[in-house]
């Protein structure tokens, strides 16, 4: 029985010439799809079951045998070509098809939104850190205290005389009721007492922290500011030493052109004691001489406090004041901005200081 | 402390051209801080002569004032007028308005002529007005800018001058000098002294020096002088009051005559003003010597002069015109009539010196610096005198003040010394410092020579002799602050310089790096801004009701907290017990601002009173305190937490171009509480929380797993946003820190991770509305054993379908073993197990 599309003609499987014009309308055909969808319908036209070449194919084993080998090569040959074509074409109108979602899905990167808000640190905390940093790197220490703290820490154990002048100079926060001796630390100084007491000889010592005094806000004062102090106690400690830790700080803090300059001065808890300047490379308007804070070689009245013999240990300490820093360093013009919270503030800083 | 160029010169080398900046700039070497420049000619330039009024025409205005014109005449007669410029009149007569009434034709006067410039940029010209050119101005003291008076014009015959007509002005009230303010440490009294800083500035310059104390000639001895006695039966620490007192008298003074102007300009420029002629000489000394000096009016005093404390309830009326109750701590001046003046701090107004005042008694007196400065702090009585008396002045000077002062009535007030006078007290004893050789040297790092240090303090006026160890020193007697051998090596290091000092770096020993501590406080922070969050810092002060509000829950009303004694303002007068106070006035401060999108943390600590405040006595310094009087100082100080708070309003980002924000709320204020507890490695057990700041239904309360609560967070309640006017639904959390860090697990113990496959069961649980979810959870977790690897809850309904009063709480279980792979019903017995628990324990049915 011969199956065969109503009207259309079966290719003789023998006859080179016919199907050769099967398989070169075919191929036309392939060639002139456009899109997949098209060579769908190409497909099933020129090499579906009921395609010429595929009908003609069937034929071949009604042939006599002498012909079947060759016209089974004839048909193979054939319908591979025509194969080879889908499948080129195919190809060619995938890649084109993808090609096009790709340009379709184009996006416009510059509209794009903010989707995770970035945070910031608080400049003044970024900076301690900082600061901490180096000494730790020298092999110093990080010791805290409380801010708020007994009278004989903050001034009695530091050398400060009952009724001496300096100690009415630090302008204090007392606590109700005043006969209990409490206040708001002046100074982080008390730490150092406190690390004295708690710690072995040698210490090596920063003591950062919010410190408190009865100043009006202003440009640049504020009543709550911040301050980091370090204190060194070893054999034979000179104030060649307190120098020599100090250039070593400031170079790491502010290049290798930075430089320090001590002044005498007068601190109770010191003696020597001298006024802290800094040569800053970077300042703004050229480098300059910036008085910077306070040092000196620890008084033996404060080591007696802690316990530690003056005749076997010196010691020095500094301080200095981590907002005076954040104004020239940073060239923060007006104390309010450190203090009132505003977000632009923190967030122009980010991470970094 | 101001120091008058000229003054100074007068002891110290200072080179002719040198300026207050120049002087500054040498004091600085050896430890005195600039502070300012006082320079007259700053602000007035001339030229400022000397004229004559010739003629005076009175010239009534219609607006109901006479006003003056004025001839005033201001070159010699006979010369010629030497100045050009626009309303200089070549005739050395000016046409000037004036007006002021004080004078008369023939005074002589302080004429501004055209081109000069007054203080205030106030330029002077020839102008038009009231019908005349008037072609300068005659001066009042104030328009010089040298005093307050403005009643009318200078008219020099009242301060004692008749100048020559023509004269500079400025060289004649001493316009031309100036003065130099340096800042004294409070341990250098004797540097409120021309004597002292003369003496400083040759340390800094290597210059010669002249003592002013060693001009004056006083008598070795005095006696037979007015009465005095030294009656002080309450020293404070051991040390009388008043250790000595020198009484001198002068007779026939006359108190009216005018102050020279060269005393006038150097008290200006020191700082004080022109009072009377007795007064102004007492100042002068002062400034010079150093040695406060007071004069009485001899015939108002009544008997003997007793220096004593004060009795109970005992009253003086002081110079100021107050009437003050005096402490029984006070040192008093008296005579038989009472109190005539709080010691070194306020003579009394009874024997003020006036204009009647003919006979004068001078008191220069040595006073214990912590008595006067009891007093003048109890009296907020702060004087030039009590400032030098608290810093120490010289014992010795005292005899020398008190005839410098005499000198001066008897040259300037043509007064007559009494050769009698008084001299009581006695000498402190001397100290004498042991220096060791080699000690400066090790303590400073400066390879110092015998010499140098011989020299340095030498030149301070030290006394020094050699001996086997090092040396033996005897300070001056003006250097009450060196005592120890610490305190000559600063001396030493100051005058050879510390610019001197070499630079070595000390080795610290191997440090241990950031403490847990501090590391777990770091980690927290910067995770917080990590996620988004911006730090603020705010003050510590708040109110008492803001404290009642944000203060822990379990406290109750009437929390308790610190209260400062001084605080800056009084409505702020307490310490934070917590952060969110400060921070949503940051948020309110940036609300204002425009900022509607806010995430804002902060940390920090906060103050919670403690059953004992501080101690009732602070051990003396210089020693270690025993152990229990340590303990006692350790115990006293309040505790201080570290907390953690945010507050969060308006959205989670800026809306965009295809973005929607996401409004915050409750539940990203629990979320960063989480986080701080994911990232120290802690566990946060999340209960409904009950807290007077927050939302009364949406309110977590933080635990820890030892049920200790260490926070709060959740929605701001409604009625405190609203009168706070912060936006609605604004969310906060406040965590103690400290609690976290404490809870942190000291080391994390690893987990098997099993790489059989995973087998996930989800079920569905009805349970009455008000059984919270993580409870639900807690009882999956448990009813369904180790095969349970995780479990979360992924759906929350009620509604339709479910009965009310109920809710439908859906959950996703993760099986895994450790050694097989599951089957099917090996997972499902265990969903079955969990299921069975979460029934009994909250009846829960399967949907």
């Amino acid at each position: 029985m011969t199956e065969t599309l109503p009207g259309a003609a079966i290719p003789n499987p023998t006859d080179e010439a016919a199907i050769n014009a099967a398989v070169d309308q075919a191929i036309t055909a392939i060639a002139g799809a456009a899109t997949l969808d098209e060579l769908k319908a190409v497909r099933l036209a020129h090499s579906g079951e009921k395609s010429p070449l595929s009908l003609a194919n069937r034929e071949i084993g009604r042939l006599p045998k002498d012909q079947k080998a060759l016209a089974g090569k004839l048909m193979g040959a054939s319908r591979g070509r025509v194969n080879k074509a889908l499948a080129d074409r195919t190809a060619v109108l995938e890649a084109e098809n993808d090609a096009r979602i790709l340009v379709e899905e184009t996006v416009d990167v510059t509209a794009a939104p903010r989707r995770r808000r970035a945070g910031a640190r608080h400049p003044l905390s970024t900076l301690q850190d900082r600061v901490a940093d180096i000494f730790v790197g020298m092999g110093w220490e990080i010791a805290e205290g409380p801010e708020v703290e007994s009278e004989w820490f903050n001034f009695d154990a530091l050398n400060f005389k009952p009724d001496h002048p300096a100690r009415e100079m630090q302008d204090t926060f007392f606590v109700e009721p005043p006969e209990a001796h409490l206040l708001m630390r002046t100074h982080t100084s008390p730490v150092q007492v406190r690390s004295m007491l708690e710690r072995e000889v040698p210490i090596y010592v920063l003591c950062p922290g919010k410190v408190f005094r009865t100043d009006e806000l202003d440009a640049t004062h504020t009543p709550v500011f911040h301050q980091f102090e370090g204190l060194a106690i070893d054999k034979g400690l000179s104030m060649a030493d307190l120098l020599g830790t100090l250039e070593h700080f400031t170079r790491q803090m502010f290049g290798e052109e930075a430089k320090v300059r001590l002044r005498p001065n007068y601190f109770p808890f010191t003696e020597p004691s001298a006024e802290l300047d800094i040569f800053h490379p970077g300042a703004k308007g050229g480098p300059r001489w910036i008085e910077w804070g306070g040092c000196g070689m620890v008084n033996p009245n404060v080591l007696r406090a802690a316990g530690i013999d003056p005749d076997v240990y010196s010691g020095f300490a500094f301080g200095m004041g981590i907002e005076r820093a954040l104004m020239f360093r940073n060239e923060v013009a007006d104390m309010h901005d450190m203090i009132e919270g505003d977000v632009r503030f923190s967030e122009h800083f980010g991470m970094e200081i | 402390m101001r120091i008058p160029l000229s003054w100074l010169r007068e002891f110290a080398a200072v080179p002719a051209g040198a300026t207050a900046e120049d002087v500054m700039a040498e004091l600085v070497k050896v430890g005195f801080e600039e502070e300012a420049v006082h320079r007259p000619t700053d602000t007035l330039q001339g030229p400022v002569v000397v004229g004559q009024v010739l003629s005076l025409v009175k010239e009534p205005q219609t607006n109901g004032k006479t006003i003056n014109w004025c001839q005033v005449r201001v070159v010699p007669e006979g010369q010629e007028q030497t100045l050009t410029g626009d309303g200089i009149d070549p005739s050395g007569v000016q046409g000037i308005i004036c007006g002021a009434h004080n004078f008369v034709e023939g005074d002589k006067v302080v004429v501004t002529l055209p081109g000069a410039v007054l203080p205030g940029d106030f330029h002077i010209s020839a102008r038009k007005t009231y019908g005349h050119l008037s072609a300068g101005m005659i001066a009042s003291v104030r328009e010089l800018g040298i005093g307050e008076d403005h009643d009318g014009i200078l008219v020099l015959s009242r301060i004692g001058l008749d100048p020559e007509v023509g004269t500079d002005a400025m060289e004649l009230l001493g316009l031309y000098d100036e003065a130099a303010e340096i800042n004294v440490t409070p341990d250098r009294g004797y540097a409120f002294s021309i004597r002292g800083v003369a003496r400083e500035y040759a340390h800094a310059t290597g210059t010669s020096f002249t003592d002013p104390a060693t001009k004056v000639a006083a008598p070795a001895e005095l006696s037979g002088g007015y009465g005095v006695k030294l009656n002080d039966d309450a020293p404070i620490y051991g040390k009388p009051g008043c250790d000595r007192f020198v009484a001198r008298t002068v007779r026939g003074v006359d108190a009216t005559r005018p102050t020279p102007p060269w005393m006038v300009s150097r008290l200006r420029l020191a700082g004080v003003r022109s009072i009377s002629l007795p007064v102004d000489i007492s100042n002068y000394v002062m400034f010079e010597l150093g040695q406060p000096t007071h004069c009485y009016d001899l015939d108002k005093l009544s008997g003997d002069i007793v220096v004593r404390r004060a009795s109970a309830g005992e009253k003086i009326t002081t110079l100021d015109g107050k009437e003050r109750t005096l402490d029984t701590e006070d040192l008093l001046i008296t005579d038989d009539s009472g109190a005539i003046g709080i010691a070194g701090v306020m003579g009394g107004a009874a024997t003020e010196v006036g204009d009647s005042t003919s006979n004068i008694l001078v008191e220069a007196a040595h006073f214990d610096a912590v008595s006067i400065g009891r007093s003048r702090r109890r009296h907020k009585l702060p004087s030039e005198a009590s400032k030098r008396f608290e810093r120490g002045v010289d014992w010795q000077v005292a005899g020398i003040a008190a005839q410098r002062v005499v000198d001066l009535l008897v040259e300037l007030a043509g007064g007559t010394a009494d050769e009698a006078g008084t001299d009581v007290g006695t000498a402190p004893e001397t100290i004498t410092i042991e220096l060791p050789a080699g000690f400066a040297a090790a303590r400073i790092g400066i390879d110092f020579t015998d010499s140098q240090i011989v020299t340095s303090l030498e030149d301070l006026g030290a006394v020094v002799v050699k001996n086997d160890a090092g040396w033996t020193v005897t300070p001056p007697s003006w250097r009450s602050d060196l005592e120890t051998k610490e305190d000559l090596t600063e001396e030493i290091a100051r005058l050879v310089g510390y610019d001197k000092i070499p630079a070595t770096l000390p080795v610290a020993p191997p440090g241990r790096g950031l403490t847990r501590v501090q590391q777990q406080r770091r980690r927290l922070i910067q995770a917080l801004a990590d996620t988004g969050l911006t730090e603020v810092l705010s003050y510590p002060f708040v109110s008492k009701a803001a404290n009642d509000t944000f203060g822990t829950a379990e406290q109750g009303a009437g929390r308790s907290a610190i209260k400062l004694a001084n605080p800056i303002s009084e409505e702020q007068g307490y310490l934070r017990t917590s952060i969110l106070p400060g921070l949503i006035e940051v948020a309110k401060r940036n609300h204002s601002r425009g900022f509607r999108d806010l995430a804002l943390f902060e940390s920090g600590l906060v103050f919670l009173p403690g059953a004992t405040m501080g101690t009732p006595a602070i051990p003396p310094l210089g020693a270690k305190p025993a152990d229990e009087v340590l303990d006692a100082l350790y115990d006293g100080v309040p505790d201080q937490p570290f907390h953690l708070a945010a507050v969060l309003t308006g959205h989670d980002s800026p809306a965009a171009a295809a973005h929607s924000p996401r409004a915050w709320d409750w539940a990203d204020a629990l979320d960063i509480a989480r986080l701080a507890g994911d990232v120290l490695g802690v566990d946060l057990v999340v209960t409904q929380g009950s807290h007077q700041a927050f939302h009364p239904g949406r309110t977590a309360q933080l635990a820890l797993r030892t049920g200790e609560v260490v926070g709060y967070a959740g929605e701001l309640h409604p009625k405190l946003l609203a009168a706070s006017d912060m936006p609605a639904r604004s969310v906060a959390v406040e965590i103690n820190a400290d609690a976290l860090f404490e809870a942190a697990p000291d080391v994390i113990v690893a987990r098997h991770i099993s790489t059989f496959p995973l087998a996930t069961q989800d079920v569905a649980l009805v349970v009455p509305a008000d059984v919270p979810a993580d409870d639900v959870l807690a009882a999956l977790r448990e009813g369904a054993g180790e095969l349970l690897e995780d479990v979360a809850l992924f759906d929350v309904y009620a509604g339709k379908g479910i009965e009310e009063g109920r809710k439908s709480l859906a959950f996703g279980l993760r099986f895994r073993a450790a050694d097989r792979t599951l089957t099917a019903d090996e997972a499902s017995a265990a969903r079955e197990s969990a299921v069975a628990l979460a029934a009994e324990r909250f009846g829960a049915v399967q949907r």
